[in-house]
């Protein structure tokens, strides 16, 4: 049997009938894992053997006839989440030697609910980044081409999910980390509502726009996950407390008279032209099913990604005061003094990207500066967010393209940092208003994958979940599987 | 409503004006971060066009526009009470540190 194939859901049930046990799923992913590393580079950390004695136990709970929503079903990690006593580099040299002391809120969940973690993956450094290319253990690459490249930051998640080398990984989603990779790896990626899920044990970037989410081949899948990873936690102070709903629940609820928002923004210049024609063929789907379109403008919109790049470095800069060379990480060797120790390991630890974004948010939080360039992004935050409400009032979700166009070749944009942050341009909003989102595959150009991304009003997962499950069932396309990972 | 002209096509400026040597290395003093010699113009370079592109929030009409502090309407950060919660676990913290020494972190010689 394929195992590979199958949905967490149809794994769960096979483990509980005894068709397979546990040691076999986490053997079969591994297995898959070790013989798609040379050519995916997907992950940066393997833990064999942790996963199986982790699966060995997993079995003798289900045959207990015990064991929890996800016991025995194989999991990755996206490397920017602590796990206790295992290797956490957060895609850089500064952290190549940092072995976590305890585990993120989100690791300790899922391994109550029974999860079996099977390696930490591959991401951008600190994940700052859109393709994956800034890790410092390499870029990941695209399984559905690999000269391309699979986003980022969570590449290596997205691409792991894409050629099924496990059926889910979490990650997590500043600026878009989460669905511009699921939209170029063709699979569904979940970005919740900022303080759903808690950010304890994960490596700050951007502490105001961070948030954990999970990639996972269909939307029931991450609505299982996320499920179990939700919830508040008095570990991280932005954590909020309220029930978590029960999201497999109100999956396959009718879409008939849901009304769908059309950013008008996201449809303007610099669409590619096929992707457009994707989204525009499953906005149809969505007619078909019953719901309404209708098209809404958010005029402060196209200020996201400035506005973003003064707030995202300046809490980069504040938060990566923690990598001194002297708790933790990389240390330059022979230092003169404290301060020729700070800045050469600083220097040596952090690759370009990372350099580059703690010295644009020192700058906009300097001496001067601070008004014209922190104040006024976190005011522009404000106005964006209120277009979100105003559109909130008038439709349920709002629908557009995730990426402008499909993944492009490594090496395209690496010269030029702009053209590169311009591949976030419409997952940046839902981050500035802490909104959840998601993107689902919704077809192909030239063989690639196009995803359709849908935002909903604050603590909606249930509605995006819903709508991204209904759509599944009417089209095949997050079924799709590159042929050499079939 | 108001509406900027703005688009998602961007324009990048191709010149934008350049932000000295001097303040790239004031910069990276601030940050803490030694830079070697050949980094310094590719930060001069992509620093300037980052300034330059983020200029575009100056079109925004802020006047009467209260800063964002929180993702979440009404919400604010959550204190709890000031008691201890932590075990001391400093050893098993320590074993990543560079430098160790009777239970203390190491540094070059701060004071003479």
């Amino acid at each position: 049997m394929k195992i590979h194939t199958l949905t967490l859901a149809q794994l769960s049930k096979g483990l509980r009938a005894r068709e397979f046990s546990s040691v076999d799923l986490v053997r079969g992913f591994l297995d898959r894992i070790d013989a798609h590393q040379p050519t995916l580079n997907a992950m940066i950390t393997v833990m064999r053997d942790q996963a199986l004695s982790a699966a060995e136990a997993a079995d003798r709970e289900l045959a207990a006839g015990r064991g929890g929503p996800l016991a025995g079903l194989p999991i990755v990690h996206k490397d920017l989440f602590c796990t206790e006593g295992v290797l956490t580099t957060c895609g850089s040299h500064m952290l190549d030697n940092f072995v976590s002391p305890y585990d993120a809120t989100v690791v300790a969940k899922l391994k109550a609910a029974g999860a079996i973690t099977l390696a930490k993956s591959n991401m951008d450094e600190f994940a700052m980044g859109s393709s994956n290319e800034t890790s410092y253990f390499g870029p990941v690459r695209n399984p559905w081409n690999t000269d391309l490249v699979p986003g980022g930051s969570s590449g290596g998640s997205a691409a792991a999910v894409a050629a099924r080398l496990v059926p889910a990984a979490t990650a997590t989603d500043t600026g878009g980390s989460i669905r511009q990779p699921a939209a170029l790896c063709g699979v569904t990626g979940v970005k919740p509502t900022y303080g759903r899920v808690s950010r304890y044990g994960m490596i700050a970037f951007a502490s105001s726009l961070d948030q954990g989410g999970v990639i996972a081949a269909t939307a029931a899948d991450a609505a299982l996950i996320l499920r179990e990873m939700s919830g508040f936690d008095a570990n991280d102070s932005t954590s909020v407390d309220m029930p978590v709903p029960d999201y497999m629940a109100g999956l396959d609820a009718p879409l008939a008279g849901m009304k769908i928002g059309l950013l008008k923004e996201f449809f303007d210049k610099g669409l590619d032209a096929e992707n457009e024609k994707r989204i525009r063929e499953a906005l149809a789907i969505y007619e078909r099913l019953g719901a309404t379109l209708r098209e809404v403008s958010l005029p402060n919109l196209p200020l996201s990604v400035p506005a973003y790049y003064v707030v995202a470095p300046a809490e980069c800069s504040s938060n990566l005061a923690r990598f001194d060379g002297v708790r933790f990480g990389h240390r330059a060797k022979d230092p003169r003094d404290l301060m020729d120790l700070y800045k050469r390991s600083r220097g040596e630890g952090f690759g370009a990207e990372v350099k580059r974004r703690i010295m644009t948010g020192t700058y906009v939080l300097s001496a001067g500066y601070y008004d014209a360039y922190y104040l006024k992004a976190q005011k522009v935050r404000q106005l964006i967010s209120a277009d979100f409400k105003r559109a909130f009032s008038e439709v349920d979700v709002l629908m557009g393209p995730t990426t402008p166009t499909p993944a492009f070749p490594i090496g395209a944009k690496t010269s030029d940092p702009i053209t590169m942050y311009l591949n976030d341009i419409y997952t940046i909003g839902a981050n500035l208003a802490g909104l959840p989102a998601m993107s689902i595959p919704c077809g192909f150009t030239a063989g690639l994958p196009v995803g359709l991304q849908i935002v909903g009003p604050h603590f909606s997962e249930g509605k995006l979940l819903n709508a991204a499950h209904v759509f599944q069932r009417e089209t095949d396309w997050h079924t799709r599987v590159p042929e050499r990972f079939s | 409503m108001y509406d900027f002209g703005l688009s998602f096509a961007f324009v990048v400026s191709s010149n934008p004006m350049l932000l000295t040597r001097e303040q790239i290395e004031n910069i990276a003093h601030l940050a803490r971060l030694a830079l070697q010699p050949a980094e310094l113009p590719v930060y001069q370079q992509s620093l300037s066009a980052i300034f330059d592109f983020v200029g575009e929030l100056d079109r925004a009409d802020t006047a009467n526009v209260a800063p964002m502090a929180h993702p979440l309407p009404g919400l604010s950060q959550r204190l709890r009470p000031d008691v201890v919660t932590e075990t001391d676990r400093h050893e098993v913290y320590q074993r990543n540190a560079p430098q160790v020494a009777a239970g203390l972190y190491l540094v070059p010689k701060v004071i003479e």
